[in-house]
């Protein structure tokens, strides 16, 4: 029987390769580290910007994939807990002066216009208040399931955009908030999108991990094993509100100017490619995926730009990119209905088996 | 708030409702038989102001042929959609057709971009539609007044093709039964094509009176009318025509009392369909005349 060469057969156990695997873990990040340090030190602004973008994405969409794919409640809410944690952050770091130069059309309200802290505080701040939107979203949320919950949580997406449109005194309203401090970096990126990957993947990989996954498969089979299926739900839809918060203001002092514009059902449309395209459940194909949508979404710009084929002359269509994009969402629905990598998972004991057999 | 000026308000919400009802309809097809979201139901509605706006103002069609042509090609478009994303996945699970639903709704929406372009084109209102009746200190538009005429005329024309023709009681029972209905000897999938036509159809007549209402279009402006359309639909009890109707003109009404009565919260009027929607789905999920449907 003729194995594909990334099907290692049965692996061992995970305990009895715990330690070479934290070690491997370990060494791994050290190289990645290594790695941005390169970045940081050789390559050009643009690289690195994409660099953080790349990374930003890759934590929205582990985060997405814990409510989206592992608990398999499908939701379409993301880009209300990236508004909430890009505002919360940046009005919370913004500098008085900033903040009352840009209020034109209604002065901010009081303890607003007097606060000013520095980035990590906001960060946590930022994450905790989305974690607490989350968490009262979820009452009404998974009251439903199936696609009104999809239709509900679009909802919240749309009443967050609104609300961010009129709160003047707080939010500015359409004309956004400006001179936000470019203070995101390659290690404020990477550092969260390591922190994320270590709390999801020990979260997936838990007990609680594995109630969620039975709650996908049979809610009603799980709830007569004993478990909590709401509360279960409220977990991985809270933590992954958490960490889309803080990605969120990262997001801002990234791009340095935000605007309701930006947190459309748009961005809940770009996560959910990058989700699906992956493969809905694995963690790693969401950081795979927002990997190749970020740098590959880059490289189709190519499609955007005149171009001279043998004296053949095709001009340019601006957004083209995207008609790319739902189309290869439709495709992968239809033929590839697993993704790229279906629920499978990267794991050290798997590199270790696929290296063995090759040996000779 | 006078007499006078809530006649006036109450008209321009039933107005507007009759709009959401046309466009909630295709929803409450479709949902009805398939148990689908079909996200792009909006974006059909585009496509539809498209046809008519190209049919009246490049090839100098008069409004009503071009609201009939409009009507034919979207049609079109709706079984062309169906049977090219949605009836490879009949047999999959349902969330991964909705998950092609709100890709094939983008699609619509970018090629639209790049075919139209972004800049919004004007839709002239005919003459028919652009009178001003006055009642004392009422004054009405002309097309508020034809509006409901035209909805009642295909709504009636709707519930004859549902309950009084042969096509409309396999739709019915569709809706109940899908894997018997196919025991039966009946083409499901040529059904579940005249569903889309229908639903589409309308669509593009909701979108054309709306596009008159609104006298512009783009190819973002199914988004919204098509969100608040499903929670129309909802809210009168999906699956079920009239309840759609009703759910429509509820909603319209809703829409324009609220920034009658609370103008310092015109700005929140997009928010209120979805407050109204969870707010449904909490107390009654049945909505107004809606029953439970079988799985």
């Amino acid at each position: 029987m003729s194995r594909r060469w990334y099907e290692a057969g049965p692996l061992p156990a995970a305990h009895t390769t715990r330690r070479r695997d934290t070690r491997l873990t370990i060494l791994a990040s050290l190289a990645a580290a290594g790695g941005l340090w390169l970045l940081q030190a050789f390559a050009g602004g643009y690289v690195v910007h994409m660099t953080c973008v790349a990374a930003l994405f890759a934590v929205l969409a582990v985060s997405y994939n814990l409510i989206n794919g592992v608990a398999g409640q499908f939701s379409l809410e993301p880009n209300a807990f990236v508004a909430c944690g890009a505002y919360v952050t940046a009005l919370l770091t913004l500098s008085p002066a900033e903040k009352a130069a840009s209020f034109i059309l209604e002065p901010i309200i009081w303890p607003l216009s007097v606060i000013s802290i520095p980035l990590l505080p906001a960060l946590l701040i930022a994450g905790l208040l989305t974690a607490l939107m989350g968490f009262l979203m979820g009452f009404p949320v998974f009251r439903v399931r199936g696609d009104y919950l999809a239709i509900v949580t679009l909802g919240f997406g749309e009443v967050i955009r609104v609300v961010a449109n009129n709160a003047q005194a707080v939010t500015n309203g359409p004309l956004g908030l400006k001179g936000i401090p470019h203070l995101t970096d390659l290690w404020w990126t990477g550092g969260l999108l390591a922190l994320t990957l270590f709390i999801i993947v020990r979260l997936v990989n838990s007990s609680y991990g594995r109630a969620l996954k039975a709650v996908r498969e049979d809610e009603v089979a799980a709830e007569a094993m004993g478990i909590n299926a709401f509360w279960h739900k409220m977990l991985a839809f809270t933590t992954s509100a958490f960490f889309e918060g803080v990605a969120g203001g990262l997001l801002a002092h990234l791009i340095t100017t935000i605007s309701p514009s930006l947190f459309t059902f748009f961005l809940t449309f770009n996560l959910l490619i990058i989700i699906v395209v992956g493969g809905l459940g694995s963690n790693t194909g969401a950081f795979l995926a927002a990997l190749l949508f970020t740098y590959g979404g880059e490289w189709l710009r190519v499609v955007e730009e005149p171009l001279n084929l043998f004296g053949l002359h095709i001009p340019g269509i601006p957004g083209m990119r995207m008609v790319f994009f739902s189309l290869i969402l439709v495709a992968v629905m239809i033929f590839m209905r697993q993704g790229l990598l279906g629920r499978r998972e990267f794991s050290w004991r798997w590199l270790w088996a696929v290296l063995d057999q090759r040996r000779p | 708030m006078d007499g006078a000026q809530l006649t006036q308000q109450i008209i321009n919400g039933l107005t507007l409702g009759c709009l959401y009802g046309l466009i909630a309809i295709g929803y409450t097809l479709v949902y009805g038989i398939l148990r689908l979201i079909n996200f792009a139901h909006g974006d059909v509605l585009m496509v539809g102001c498209y046809m008519a706006w190209f049919g009246a103002v490049q090839f100098g069609l008069p409004w009503w042929a071009a609201l009939m042509g409009s009507m034919l090609l979207t049609a079109l478009l709706g079984v062309l959609i169906d049977q090219g994303a949605y009836r490879p996945l009949r047999r999959a699970p349902r969330i991964s057709a909705l998950i092609t639903a709100i890709g094939v709704s983008f699609f619509l929406e970018n090629l639209g971009l790049v075919v139209f372009g972004g800049r919004p084109k004007a839709f002239l209102r005919p003459e028919v539609f652009n009178h001003i009746y006055q009642w004392g200190s009422v004054r009405v538009l002309s097309l508020s007044v034809w509006t409901p005429i035209i909805t009642g005329l295909i709504l009636a024309g709707l519930l004859i093709i549902i309950y009084r023709t042969r096509l409309g009681m396999a739709m019915r029972a569709l809706s109940r039964d899908l894997v018997t209905v196919r025991l039966m000897g009946i083409d499901t999938n040529r059904v579940v094509a005249a569903t889309f036509a229908i639903g589409s159809a309308l669509a593009a007549a909701g979108g054309v009176l709306w596009a008159m209402k609104y006298p512009q279009i783009n190819p973002l402006m199914g988004v919204l009318p098509g969100l608040k359309a499903f929670v129309a639909a909802v809210l009168g009890g999906i699956g079920n025509v009239a309840g759609a109707m009703i759910g429509g003109l509820l909603l319209g009404l809703a829409e324009i009392l609220l920034v009658a009565w609370l103008p310092e919260l015109a700005g929140y009027r997009d928010a209120l369909a979805f407050v109204l929607l969870i707010g449904i789905l909490l107390f009654k999920p049945t909505g107004i005349i809606g029953e439970e449907l079988p799985e």
